[in-house]
């Protein structure tokens, strides 16, 4: 029935060229020779970004898969596409969860649905980015396998769901259109209308029938929140100087409680859809969350909760999200009307205290008065806290503790027997655009739970002993401000070497990239005669203007005395040092793809080097990485006198990364090369994506205050330095160490095309 | 007129100190030492210079530098003329025969070895060699000599030689910060302070930007534009738009985030 499986025990005894892949081939026990031929490649992936027990589940889970007797299929699907499921939502946990729908398919008669729903994992997970979205998704589709397995007659569930296996097939369009509850709508038309009509439930899934097109277009509504995240991203940063990352959820499976934003050590959370409302569009919805959320983080002050009444604290809550709000609109006064488009207007006369708890009502007005001057509402407590809160608002920022105060006093002072009632009037007291508020309380007894600390994969040390001598620097002490003598120790080695071919493929894939490149580094490339006219001075005349001038000068006109001509040899007279960050952090993905950081460098620096060989400026191209100021290792990838050929290429395709950052000491040996060259400029590019550090540099000023000094010995010396960073969040420290001369590339995936393009602007 | 009468800074120009700028270019003066302004663009950086000379009563010869510059555009030519030739002193040569502060603008634009003639002004020597006359020029004792330079351009190409910079004192500049540019911009336009606060505020959402999408920030120039469009009477959002957004950036996110920014300050 499948194809491709050659003699089952052939592909087990297969030999793999890495001893720890060969290890891994062995713990999956496979048999399967089409696996067998991608094995390595999926692997040494997810040997790279994963730790060790994260590699040993993501094996366990492939083992499973090979031995559920449905062929090779679901088992390469997930090995291939697990690892950049990982990257899009930032983490294994879900992986349980998704062996579990495998083995509920596999149970039911839905089993060969299992190979689709793993083939499209990756493609989903990278729009939906986070792992509570992705459960939604599984539910989603467990829920329709539920629903249209057949049971025509009652009994068994014996028939497969029509639609599944085109529903997975369908998924990775369908998230492109739609937030989870759009997603959910669509697939609950499906079931309810054909549960019993088979054909027309594949035409619904394979989206040909017409009623799917229109019910799609129904529930495709709204700001996706993956369509605006860049917006966003550069509204957090321009508007209020701050960034995070951005994590959607879902809106779609609680009808009762809408989950309502929030924020925490790991982001800021955003829901996946936001319709228009009020005049406010999507985006601007987003906005507004943002900014509040924003708002909190640099004006909130938590507070401890223990000692207060649950009433105490929704009050608190109220006032100090207007307290926000109002210090927000004092920055930008448009956010007024946004915010008051979204806030409810509660009807002053819409709760009855003799029947139910008007407390929300009562707070949800205060707070519309708040921030609204045309509130109009005329209860006198209403309006005396009103003005007491413009008082202490007045003048100053006031803080979480003022405004707590201010609060409990309204508590007191409007306190109602029939606060307690179990009947509480909800109709216009949420507040759409304010997080959860979370970060407000501190509960003292809890306890802070310890981090559980990711457990870090870790190189072997000191994978070869060191072959030359080292060299001594010196390193700067900021604290002294002086020079610790011979304090840093460099090795240098040349790079391993791997496969050349590897890089010339990778040539290959980014083909349409290196054509764009080379046509503008062929505009660069110095033509070896340039006339230049009009020259006062030069070696010969240039007889059309000499005779123009002969005219004017007969004429009595004042002649042009630029009559000459003279030759230029266009000289690009550049020296290049490419000094490449080589430390442990390369090995993570980049977020929304499934390559590694490391292999965007490598692809980069090989489209680079590519590049200017052609254009003929001298490039050398080295890595390091340190551990300890004892080790630091400076890795020879290219030399000056080296030409771009097989050798350069696999020293190039053996590059892999660990241990720290120690900049300074690289740059200063690094600078020790370039300096030899015989140019009229020279420049060091320094690509790296973190901040300088190490495991013996407690103080992270020292070598950043170190790198700094490096830097401007660089400056001394005429070589001119330019920092690449793929840290989004490294403005900071980059500009302490190169002044103005860095690039933070934001969007690392872009690396391979930005950093030619980047050489170019700096040597045109 | 005298050619010295023709270059005097006859109107006090308008300059707001950012610090000490003033008194230390007075020192520099006083010592005859070269002077660079480094900084972003539309800064003040000319503006400064222009309110110094006016300050010290003496001339001002400034000279925008570009690609095609050569060393006799800044010393001076022969004119070939129907009865023989003449020369031309080069704004250089005049500022230093007259006593004037010689102003290059953009030095960083003009070619290398333009730059090099440039050199014997500014050291101990103070002269200045006319090859093509076999003259050589003692600076007089009123001149000096600042050059402007600009090093957000991030390219090594425009970067000065180490030779060059080294006989510089420098002064940094930067955008202002909030009140003080507020202030500028209300003063050189008329413009209320209030317009004035919102138009900072908006320059300083693209200057966050600047790195991630930016080369350069708004400039207070952009922003003193901005400025003059209201004060003629345009939408306040429109001459945001058309002065300080539209020409700097073609990416659409930033235009999007920009625009907001604007809508949000002006309310
Ligand atoms: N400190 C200041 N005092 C008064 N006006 C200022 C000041 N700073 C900036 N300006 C205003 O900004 C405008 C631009 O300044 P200026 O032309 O001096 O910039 P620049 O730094 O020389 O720019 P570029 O490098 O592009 O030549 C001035 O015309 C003036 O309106
Ligand atoms: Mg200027």
């Amino acid at each position: 029935m499948i194809t491709g499986i050659r003699t089952v025990a052939d592909a087990r005894k297969q030999a793999m060229h890495d001893p720890r892949i060969q290890a891994c081939w062995l713990e999956v026990d496979c048999g399967f020779q089409p696996v067998a031929d991608v094995f390595e490649e999926c692997v040494s992936e997810a040997l790279n970004a994963f730790s060790s027990t994260q590699m040993h589940d993501y094996l366990e889970a492939a083992r499973f898969l090979g031995k559920l007797g449905r062929g090779p299929e679901p088992m390469l699907a997930f090995l291939e596409e697990w690892p950049s499921v990982v990257a899009s939502i930032g983490g294994c946990e879900i992986l349980p969860q998704v062996m579990a729908f495998v083995k509920v398919l596999q149970r039911s008669p839905n089993s060969k649905a299992i190979a689709p729903m793993l083939q499209t994992l990756a493609a989903v997970s990278r729009r939906l980015q986070s792992p509570g979205q992705l459960q939604f998704y599984l539910d989603i589709a467990q829920d329709l396998m539920t629903r249209t397995s057949g049971s025509i007659h009652g009994h068994h569930t014996t028939f497969p769901s029509p639609g599944l296996m085109d529903f997975f097939a369908q998924a990775p369009f369908l998230t492109r259109l739609l937030s989870m509850a759009g997603l959910k709508n669509w697939v609950d038309y499906g079931i309810r209308n054909y549960a019993n009509h088979p054909e027309r439930q594949v035409d619904y899934f394979k989206l040909q029938s017409a009623d799917s097109r229109a019910v799609l277009q129904r529930e495709r509504h709204g700001t996706l929140f993956a369509d605006v995240e860049r917006k966003l991203d550069l509204y957090l940063r321009a508007l209020w100087r701050d960034s995070d990352l951005l994590v959607p959820y879902s809106t779609a499976f609680d009808e009762l409680r809408q989950p309502v934003p929030y924020y925490d050590k790991l982001g800021l959370r955003v829901p996946d859809v936001f319709d228009d409302s009020n005049g406010v569009s999507g985006l601007d919805r987003y906005r507004a969350v943002l900014a509040h959320m924003i708002g909190h983080r640099r004006w909130s002050k938590p507070l401890i909760a223990d000692n207060w009444s649950p009433f105490q604290r929704m009050a608190v809550e109220f006032f100090e999200d207007c307290r926000i709000d109002t210090l927000l609109i004092r920055a930008y006064p448009g956010l007024q009307r946004i915010f008051l488009a979204l806030h409810p207007r509660p009807v002053e006369t819409d709760c009855d205290p003799q029947t139910t708890s008007c407390l929300r009502h009562r707070l949800a007005m205060l707070s519309r008065a708040l921030i609204d001057p045309e509130h109009g509402y005329t209860n006198p407590d209403l309006l005396e806290f009103v003005r007491r809160y413009r008082d202490l608002l007045a003048e100053s920022e006031a803080n979480t503790a003022a405004i707590a105060e201010l609060a409990l006093a309204y508590v007191a002072r409007t306190r109602r027997q029939s606060d307690q009632f179990a009947k509480v009037h909800f109709k216009d007291t949420v507040i759409g655009y304010r997080d959860d508020n979370r970060q407000m309380w501190q509960f003292i007894e809890e306890g802070d739970e310890e981090e559980a600390f990711d457990e870090k994969r870790r190189l072997e040390p000191a994978d070869s002993a060191p072959g030359l001598p080292p060299r001594h620097y010196p390193e700067w002490d900021y604290n002294s401000q002086t020079y610790r003598p011979d304090w840093v120790s460099v090795y240098e080695s040349l790079h391993p070497s791997g496969a050349a071919a590897d890089i010339d493929s990778l040539l290959a894939k980014h083909s349409a990239l290196a054509k764009r490149l080379k046509r503008l580094f062929d505009l660069l490339k110095p033509q070896d005669k340039v006339r230049l006219r009009h020259q006062e001075d030069g070696s010969e005349l240039d007889l059309d203007i000499a005779i123009r001038s002969l005219i004017d000068l007969r004429c009595g006109i004042t002649p042009d005395p630029r009559i000459n001509m003279s030759h230029r040899t266009d000289g690009r007279d550049i020296a290049v040092m490419l000094l490449l960050d080589l430390s442990e952090s390369l090995n993570q993905k980049v977020a929304g793809s499934s390559q590694t950081i490391l292999q965007l460098s490598q692809e980069a620096v090989s489209l680079l080097s590519w590049a200017v060989d052609r254009l003929g400026d001298p490039l050398a191209v080295a890595g390091f990485r340190s551990n300890t100021r004892h080790d630091v290792r400076y890795q020879h990838i290219k030399g000056y006198s080296e030409p771009w050929g097989d050798a350069v290429k696999a020293r190039l395709a053996a590059l892999d990364a660990g241990y720290s950052t120690r900049i300074g000491a690289a740059v200063r040996h690094a600078a020790h090369y370039l300096e030899n060259q015989k140019a009229d400029k020279k420049l060091m590019l320094v690509l790296t994506d973190g901040e300088p550090a190490d495991v013996d540099a407690h103080d992270p000023r020292t070598l950043i205050e170190d790198a700094r000094q490096a830097v401007k010995e660089l400056d001394a010396k005429g070589i001119y330095s330019h920092c690449i960073s793929l840290d989004p969040h490294a403005d900071d420290y980059v500009t302490q160490i190169f002044g103005k001369r860095f690039t933070v590339i934001d969007n690392v995936q872009r690396l391979p095309e930005r950093l030619p393009q980047l050489f170019l602007a700096l040597t045109k | 007129m005298t050619v010295k009468e023709q270059y005097l800074v006859r109107n006090a120009p308008f300059y707001q100190a950012q610090g000490k700028e003033v008194e230390l270019f007075e020192a520099a003066y006083a010592a005859r030492l070269p002077v660079m302004v480094k900084g972003p663009t539309g800064c003040g950086k000319s503006r400064f210079v222009e309110y110094m000379a006016w300050k010290l009563g003496k001339p001002l010869v400034t000279v925008a530098c570009n690609e095609d510059m050569t060393a006799s555009d800044l010393v001076g030519r022969y004119l070939l003329e129907a009865n023989g030739t003449r020369w031309l002193d080069g704004p250089l040569t005049t500022a230093a025969r007259i006593g004037a502060i010689c102003y290059l603008d953009e030095i960083v634009e003009a070619r290398q070895d333009t730059t090099v003639v440039i050199h014997p002004l500014t050291d101990h020597r103070r002269t200045l060699p006319i090859d093509k006359k076999g003259e050589l020029i003692e600076a007089h004792r009123d001149f000096q000599l600042v050059i402007s330079y600009n090093p957000g351009y991030q390219s090594l190409m425009k970067d000065l030689k180490q030779s060059t910079k080294q006989r510089f004192t420098a002064f940094d500049f930067d955008y202002p910060e909030a009140t003080l540019e507020t202030q500028i911009v209300a003063r050189e336009t008329g413009i209320d302070p209030e317009t004035a606060a919102k138009l900072v505020t908006i320059g300083q959402t693209g200057r966050n930007l600047k790195g991630h999408g930016l080369d350069e920030g708004i400039s207070t120039r952009l922003l003193v534009y901005a400025a003059t469009l209201i004060k003629g009477g345009v939408e306040p959002r429109d001459a945001c738009r058309i002065a300080m957004v539209r020409p700097i950036t073609d990416d659409a996110d930033i235009r999007a985030t920009l625009d907001h920014a604007i809508d949000l300050t002006f309310g």
